[in-house]
């Protein structure tokens, strides 16, 4: 039995911890904190793409702008403070930072224009991981020669197997029905067998997570991985993606914001793609700052799910979506712009 | 020629011609006509609205409009939203060397056609042509007045607690059909913008006097924005019941696959109305009655909170929140 399955009979308040964005937003738009006040308390994990974005990987991205790249990348990513700059700064300033939906635009830049340098910036979980491999497969294809991809790719199992190592304190955990849709309840068989925890992969519906509690609620000890968006989730999850992810990608240590480095919990291009892969075509090196993140901000206690934004005492405060201080509070699915949004 | 050049900025024969065959023909004003340097314009009323906007959306032609069309509804209907008649428009053009003629034929023509369906009349005008990469092929502006009637009095100020609020239509169309056909998505069934001048529904309004007490068109930043202003003008909160917001389902599916809220994108042909809680039923049925208004719907009760709250599906409530920066550049 693990160190997590503490049995409380069903009266007490359980904690249940969501670690997706999406399902984050979910909460907070249907208040269902308010609805399940005094049965159970939902806390957000680390379950932002952008938000776990470390400042040095920023602060990268900001010199391959600065050396004349075209940057490449989703919307949310620009707004992330680095250590002294952010990507939206140096747009203001004129360096060249297009927003796309999809990395095959950023390869459709490329192509309409071949002087320019084109580094897509891949951020996301194993949900975005297939398609930027089939983008840099379609590069390779068509010969494509100024397009590079700079992954900033996690990956789930890892960051969850270190967040229940530290210790934190949870009955039950709502999995992410996208991430899940790609790998399969697999590779977090684990959380049930090493650390005892009843995990639900849910859907995105506010019924979808309704659900997804009460099945928790109802096996609370009976830890084991169960599958609410059986619509779309199967135990072994999407082949073709997966294979996609193995032939371009290969697990690597990555930095993440609030816990450091992980041992394999990133995605690396493999070496026989390396011609697209910007940190090895364009090895550049940032100039290192010194960390001049605010010591008040709480995002590493939040994405830890030790803290909600409300008991930040920069939220709301000094730190708003406008003039954000934490990247919890810049990306949309970040806790503290969701709860910034709706309230809690 | 099917192009513009600088010289048609450069105040001579080049631009009399451009005036000449693409606005007066397309206008067909008589106060333009006379090519004045300022129009004379007979009024008979002691009560004046005056309004101006510039328009810089991109793409200039999407799914239900273009900048023409959306450069005499945007004004006309910052107009109509006072409780004024709108009558007389002034046009300024912005265009960037190179411009396709044909284009600007099409955009003055989109403009010539709203204007007739609202029955207001082009009475000034202006036209610079800029070098190529200082504008992004054309921005337009245009100012507008009309007169109020005896005894209207329209304001954002006047909402009070027990009021209820309507919305004239299916929320968010403009923005996601700009958004779409800038990003090239397409749906099924295919989405238009909502892009239309508000005066049938207004006239309908009018016999309803005083107990219409706000109107509002929520364009940019949308219809979270207008009860935010209403809130804050007025002095009142407002809660909102998400199951009876009107929305496409095209509309509600790309906002959740995008991340965004249908509340905070851009209208082009919708009305919120905070109307007396007595009236608010025959008021409804009436804006029903209109062409832009068969899906309006109660959408919410005026209190005296002071805030602005979601009731959701669940019973339970929520912070609706103003929006914050930039949601989709460049949408009107």
């Amino acid at each position: 039995m693990g160190t997590n399955q503490v049995l409380r009979s069903v009266n007490t308040e359980l904690k249940i911890m969501e670690v997706c964005g999406t399902h984050s937003e979910v909460v907070s738009k249907y208040a269902l904190r308010q609805f399940y006040t005094g049965r159970v308390k939902l806390v957000s994990g680390p379950g932002c793409p952008v938000c776990v974005i470390a400042s040095e990987d920023i602060d990268l991205i900001i010199e391959y702008a600065r050396c004349g790249f075209t940057i490449v990348t989703f919307g949310d990513l620009i707004r992330i403070p680095g250590t002294v700059s952010s990507l939206a700064v140096e747009l203001a300033r004129g360096k060249s930072i297009k927003v796309v939906y999809s990395p095959l635009d950023a390869l459709a830049m490329a192509k309409d224009n071949p002087s320019n340098q084109v580094i897509f910036v891949a951020v996301g979980f194993e949900t975005t991981a297939p398609l930027v491999a089939l983008t840099i497969m379609k590069a390779k294809k068509e010969g494509i020669k100024n397009f590079s991809v700079l992954s900033l790719h996690r990956t789930m199992p890892q960051i969850l197997r270190t967040l229940f190592q530290t210790g934190v304190n949870l009955d039950g955990l709502i999995l992410p029905g996208h991430v899940c849709t790609i790998t399969g309840s697999k590779p977090f068989e684990f959380l049930a067998r090493d650390f005892g925890i009843t995990a639900v992969i849910s859907g995105f519906a506010p019924e979808d997570i309704m659900e997804s509690i009460e099945i928790i609620r109802e096996n609370l000890h009976r830890p084991s991985i169960y599958i609410q968006y059986k619509r779309a989730v199967s135990t072994s999850g999407n082949m073709v993606a997966q294979e996609a992810i193995k032939k371009v990608f290969k697990p690597c240590d990555a930095l993440w914001r609030a816990f450091g480095l992980i041992k394999d919990s990133g995605l690396a291009i493999k070496e026989a793609w390396s011609f697209f892969d910007a940190r090895k075509r364009w090895p550049i090196k940032p100039i290192h700052h010194k960390q001049a993140l605010n010591k008040k901000c709480s995002c590493e206690d939040i994405m830890k799910g030790i803290l909600t934004p409300l008991e930040c005492p920069l939220f709301r405060t000094f730190c708003r979506p406008e003039s954000p201080i934490g990247p919890c509070m810049v990306s949309s699915e970040g806790s503290c712009a969701i709860y910034y949004k709706y309230g809690g | 020629m099917d192009i513009v050049l600088s010289a048609h900025g450069g105040g001579g024969k080049l631009t009399e011609e451009l005036i000449q065959e693409v606005f007066l023909n397309e206008f067909d004003s008589d106060i333009l006509n006379e090519m004045e340097d300022s129009a004379v314009l007979d009024i008979d009323f002691n009560k004046l609205a005056f309004t101006t906007d510039s328009y810089t959306v991109k793409p200039l032609f999407f799914p239900g409009g273009d900048i023409g069309r959306l450069a005499v509804c945007g004004t006309i209907n910052d107009l109509l939203t006072r409780g004024a008649v709108p009558l007389f428009l002034s046009a300024s053009f912005i265009i960037e060397e190179g411009f396709r003629l044909y284009d600007l034929k099409r955009i003055a023509s989109s403009m010539a056609r709203t204007c007739r369906e609202a029955g207001v009349k082009i009475v000034a005008g202006d036209t610079k042509v800029v070098a190529r990469g200082d504008a992004d092929g054309i921005f337009i502006n245009t100012s507008g007045a009309g007169y109020v009637p005896f005894g209207v009095n329209i304001s954002v100020k006047n909402a009070k607690p027990g009021d209820k609020v309507i919305i004239s239509g299916t929320i968010g169309d403009h923005g996601m059909a700009v958004l779409s056909s800038r990003e090239d998505f397409t749906f099924d069934p295919p989405l238009e913008s909502d892009c239309a001048p508000l005066v049938d529904i207004v006239n309908t309004l009018r016999s309803f006097g005083e107990s219409v007490r706000v109107l509002r068109d929520p364009t940019r930043a949308g219809v979270a924005e207008v009860l935010y202003n209403i809130s804050r003008a007025s002095g009142v909160g407002i809660e909102i019941y998400e199951e009876k917001l009107p929305v496409k389902p095209q509309v509600a599916s790309a906002c959740n696959m995008l991340g965004l809220d249908f509340l905070q994108l851009a209208n082009e042909g919708k009305l919120v109305a905070v109307v007396e809680s007595s009236a608010a039923a025959k008021i409804l049925e009436a804006i029903k009655k209109c062409k832009n208004g068969r899906e309006a719907a109660i959408i919410g009760t005026v209190n005296d909170s002071g805030q602005i709250t979601a009731r959701t599906a669940l019973g339970t409530s929520r912070i609706l929140s103003r929006p914050v920066g930039e949601l989709v550049p460049r949408i009107c």
